[in-house]
């Protein structure tokens, strides 16, 4: 079980809490876990990653264990804080004004 | 009993005003998708209860909502909110209503991937928003949508998939497009309802087009306009068109507020005037029509491209009862004095009541409406967030 953290636009567009649980079989990483949440909430897709790139949106980072995964590959094993649940993996909104 | 529904589009949400046919007491409601850019929210005709709105928004991009009970509850289309588990992959909800791919496939007849950046060299088209969605008029699932970088899309299925119209970028002239100040995008889409397979768009900064097979073919209809901006001043395109607008009555005249001059055109957009007239200042965003008179049209005169505030900080709608030319100001319950908001090209609509109800929205957060045709204003509400589009709805 993987705890996500999304951003508060984002809770409103699932209708979710703060955070969300998410199962995801085989090794966990940032690619297969925003899989598992985009197939459990499609109406996030788009909204975290390009729909056709994948890319990461610019505005948001992916922070876990006090550790920014932004610009680590999605193909990267998650820490094991994160996959065994002690640590959300948090989507995070850049701060910015407006 | 008639009723009017005025569909509000804001930089932080959107919010939906609604009065009977009187239009003295209004009710607000919002706002909805608050903190979130509502680009434009657009009814449909032959389902007022059907209603798409482009919700967007710099960190987490595009997404279409759709209401089928006129505004009371939304989803995204393919996804209902509340909907049970799926139980096979098959039934899992697709996701695709924000999914906007141009099409670069061969049909196209160009490797449609770049147009022309503000330095001069190509620059790939990337996505980013939808400016401007415009419903069928006479099927409550096809609609249009115009994007940010220009691209026109069409679904046939309530929004839920989107499939460009590849023609307009591919008709040869797409790489020669500039974005305006504000981006490449195509924000005016004119259904003509006498002839299904004519369109109308426009684009700033690339002028306005024109296809009469049903989007598969198209064509730059500027000829007449002068941009004195750009080296040519009477190029194809590069013309920087704010709003184009139609009276149903004649679908072949066409009223054009460009980013200085009102133009006006007799024959479908082959060939533009100007009937700027005695305007204090011909530059400005919006243009509309008069419900009921199809040559009584209105702007709101802007001080320059430099300076986006009323002239003189007196608000005024210019209303003109000759279609151009001969203009006359529109001052009774706007402010004049202190002014200096601005009026978005998508931000003045009218319905179809008995007097023609005309309504705008400003950058300052105030919707206008006039319940006698523009004779006198009155403010619906004054502290919106910024209003990026005004539409509104005549309900039966």
């Amino acid at each position: 079980m993987i705890r996500v953290e999304l951003p508060a636009h984002l809770r409103n567009l699932a209708q979710v809490g703060r955070e969300v649980q998410v199962d995801v079989e085989g090794q966990a990483t940032l690619r297969a876990v925003l899989d598992t949440l985009e197939a459990r909430y499609p109406m996030l897709r788009g909204t975290i990653r390009d729909h056709v790139t994948q890319q990461r949106r610019p505005f948001l980072r992916f922070f876990a264990c006090e550790e920014d995964l932004s610009h680590e590959s999605p193909d990267d094993p998650l820490p094991d804080a994160v996959t065994s649940g002690k640590e959300p993996l948090v989507i995070l909104g850049a701060i910015a004004g407006g | 009993m008639s009723g009017v529904r005025v569909l509000v589009g804001t930089r932080k949400g959107a919010f939906i005003l609604t009065s009977d046919g009187k239009r003295e007491k209004w009710d607000v409601s919002g706002p909805h998708f608050a903190g979130w850019e509502m680009y434009h929210l657009k009814g449909s005709p032959a389902d007022p209860n059907r209603i798409y709105a482009s919700q967007t928004s710099g960190w987490f991009g595009q997404v279409i909502q759709r209401s089928d009970d006129g505004g009371k509850t939304w989803h995204q289309p393919g996804t209902p909110p509340g909907a049970p588990a799926p139980t096979s992959p098959e039934d899992m909800p697709k996701g695709n209503s924000n999914k906007f791919v141009y099409d670069t496939s061969a049909e196209t007849g160009n490797p449609l991937t770049t147009h022309q950046w503000y330095d001069g060299t190509q620059h790939p088209w990337e996505f980013k928003r939808v400016w401007h969605i415009e419903p069928s008029l006479a099927d409550p699932d096809t609609v249009y949508a115009g994007i940010e970088d220009a691209g026109l899309f069409r679904s046939t299925d309530g929004g839920e998939n989107w499939k460009e119209l590849s023609g307009l970028r591919g008709h040869g002239t797409g790489p020669k497009w500039q974005p305006g100040a504000g981006g490449l995008c195509l924000h005016t889409i004119i259904l003509d309802p006498t002839d299904p397979k004519r369109i109308y768009i426009a684009i700033s900064a690339a002028g306005a087009f024109r296809t009469d097979d049903g989007g598969k073919s198209w064509k730059p209809i500027n000829q007449g306009l002068r941009s004195q901006y750009i080296p040519d001043p009477k190029a194809e395109v590069g013309h920087c068109v704010h709003h184009v607008a139609m009276h149903p009555s004649r679908p072949g005249v066409l009223f054009m507020q460009k980013h200085w001059d009102v133009m006006r055109s007799d024959n479908a957009g082959d060939l533009w005037t100007e009937v700027s007239g005695n305007l204090p200042t011909d530059f400005g965003f919006v243009i509309d029509i008069h419900a009921h008179e199809p040559e009584t049209i209105y702007v709101v005169p802007i001080k320059s491209d430099g300076e986006h505030f009323p002239p003189e900080g007196k608000l005024r709608v210019y209303r003109s009862r000759s279609g151009g030319n001969e203009w006359e100001a529109l001052t009774k319950g706007l402010p004049q004095s202190n002014c200096y908001v601005n009026v978005l090209r998508d931000a003045m609509a009218v319905d179809s009541l008995d007097k023609c109800g005309v309504y705008f929205g400003t950058t300052g957060g105030q919707v206008y409406a006039s319940a006698d045709a523009g004779d006198s204003w009155n403010p619906i509400v004054r502290d919106l967030p910024a209003v990026l589009s005004v539409e509104v709805q005549t309900l039966k």
